[in-house]
């Protein structure tokens, strides 16, 4: 049995506080439109995907909520307080890992330390506790390029704890790792959401990889951008890692959720 | 490794002086002379001095042009990369410069700033800071987004993603831009000096060519070939003093 319901009834079951909020946004390229009039809600301590075809503006939703774009109309708050630019209430991952090639995983991970102004042996510090809880301890004299992808985007996802903040944005942090790297890094995943109490916002095109990791699934559709539905999957995630691929809730959700987009993928 | 670079650099540069030496025996013509003789040509002119009196004379635009080329090259480069209006102001005036055929222009030179070194080292300049320029906001252009973006959710100021960003991701780029400008500058130093007034290592190379002392004018070329590579190298030690990584190579994806 899957859990669709509809957006306004899901929200007022919540109880959770909600951590980041986003209404009425629109994003206009010129005379294109990314975004219409879009609202969502992310609950705290919760994972959320937005998942769509692409297309949809699920990127350009998530770098709206970063600070990295403006947009055309609407706002973001988060914790109560509105969006203008970035904060250090927010951390970023990176499709493209987007390591520093010239620094070491250690400068590269204190990065976001040093630019909000903690000192050196401070941040170091700092940035080798989380890159011993990524599993990359040894490596914090080496360069990027002497790493593989999945060992790249670990150092990317230390830095991005590294600073702390209250909301995680993830952008397709797992596309450009290799199957196995990646399946490891969902299960790894799963346990961050649920040892730290922060708010994760996931961009994915994989419609397993959402069901598997997502307390709550925004589906995005295009043309114009939408909202379409709100998933919230029950029962699976207290089954633990490894029965979470044979239940029959997540598999009944991966099959809806394919039968509704799949007239919008070319 | 480190050595067998250095063993198979020397190995180069003893086969063209080994080439040297058969074409001039052969010989390809009357006014090339041999390595041997270029060679001791070299050592009788810096042993008597007149060497030294030749570069402390043709160092000096050369140094001034190529610092100054540098300097501005690197600022206005940086400027015309980040921004767009600079881009439109400044870009076709360094493309012209690159363009342009600088030995023809040296008459309008000398009516505007006469035979003195002001001359001489706008040659260099000419010469030198276009590539530098187009080099510099080039890479600054091609920094890659997803970097930049980085900084800015980090929380970096503009001038943290310009410092810590934007100038070490084309640092490499820059540097070989500097490669080109200087090794340009050393042959518009020259060329001021054929052109111009002869002075220095341009007057051994005119009145040796004059008086078909042709050892002696291969000397003076070969001396400024030598200088100028080994200026390049002193560029590359500094560039990896600046920016380690550049050595490591890059990651592409």
């Amino acid at each position: 049995m899957s859990q669709i319901k509809n957006v306004d009834e899901d929200l007022q079951n919540l109880e959770k506080p909600i951590a980041v909020s986003v209404d009425n946004i629109s994003k206009n390229y010129g005379n294109v439109e990314a975004l219409k009039d879009m609202s969502l809600k992310f609950p705290k301590g919760e994972l959320t995907s937005l998942l769509g075809p692409s297309g949809c503006g699920k990127t350009t939703l998530l770098k709206i909520i970063a600070g990295l774009l403006e947009p055309s109309s609407g706002t973001v708050t988060v914790n109560n307080k509105r969006v203008t630019g970035p904060g250090t209430d927010r951390a970023f991952v990176f499709q493209d890992f987007a390591l520093m090639p010239w620094a070491s995983v250690l400068k590269n991970v204190s990065f976001g330390l040093e630019m909000r102004g903690v000192e050196k042996t401070e941040r170091e510090g700092i940035a080798q506790n989380y890159i011993k809880e990524v599993g990359l301890q040894g490596f914090e004299n080496s360069f990027p390029h002497e790493l593989s992808g999945g060992m790249r985007q670990r150092v990317g996802l230390a830095r991005a704890l590294a600073v702390d903040a209250d909301v995680l944005l993830m952008d397709e942090p797992f596309s450009a790792v290799d199957e196995q790297t990646r399946r490891k890094f969902q299960e790894d995943l799963l346990q961050l959401v649920e040892s730290k109490n922060k708010t994760f916002i996931f961009v994915t095109h994989s419609i397993e990889e959402a069901v598997y990791v997502s307390d709550q699934i925004a589906i995005l559709l295009p043309r114009p951008s939408r909202v379409s539905e709100i998933i919230r999957p029950s029962n699976f995630r207290a089954k633990g890692v490894d029965a979470i691929r044979r239940d029959s809730e997540y598999l009944d959700i991966v099959d809806d959720i394919w039968t509704s987009l799949r007239s919008y993928v070319e | 490794m480190q050595n067998r670079a250095f063993i198979l650099k020397l190995f180069s540069a003893f086969a063209l002086c080994f080439a040297w030496e058969i074409a001039g025996r052969v010989p390809i013509s009357y006014a090339f002379p041999t390595f041997l003789e270029s060679m001791s040509a070299l050592m009788q002119m810096t042993a008597d001095g007149r060497l030294f009196e030749a570069y402390a004379e043709t160092l000096r635009p050369l140094i001034i042009g190529i610092a100054i080329s540098a300097v501005v090259g690197i600022i206005v480069g940086l400027w015309v990369g980040l921004s767009q209006f600079f881009d439109w102001l400044f870009s076709p005036i360094f493309i012209v410069m690159q363009a342009a055929p600088l030995a023809a222009l040296i008459p309008l030179l000398v009516l505007a700033y006469g035979i003195g070194l002001t001359s001489k080292v706008i040659v260099v300049c000419i010469m030198a800071m276009p590539v530098i320029v187009l080099n510099t906001s080039g890479a600054v252009k091609n920094t890659p987004e997803s970097l930049k973006e980085m900084g800015i959710s980090f929380l970096a100021s503009r001038l943290s993603v310009i410092s810590r960003i934007i100038i070490p991701a084309a640092s490499p780029v820059i540097f070989a831009g500097l490669r080109l400008g200087i090794s340009a500058g050393f042959i518009g130093a020259i060329l001021a000096e054929l052109k111009i007034t002869p002075t220095g290592v341009g007057d051994i190379i005119t009145y040796s060519r004059s008086i078909a002392d042709y050892p002696s004018m291969y000397a003076a070329i070969f001396s400024i070939i030598v200088l100028s590579v080994l200026f390049l190298n002193l560029l590359d030690k500094v560039e990896t003093l600046l920016f380690k990584g550049n050595e490591r190579g890059y990651v592409s994806d």
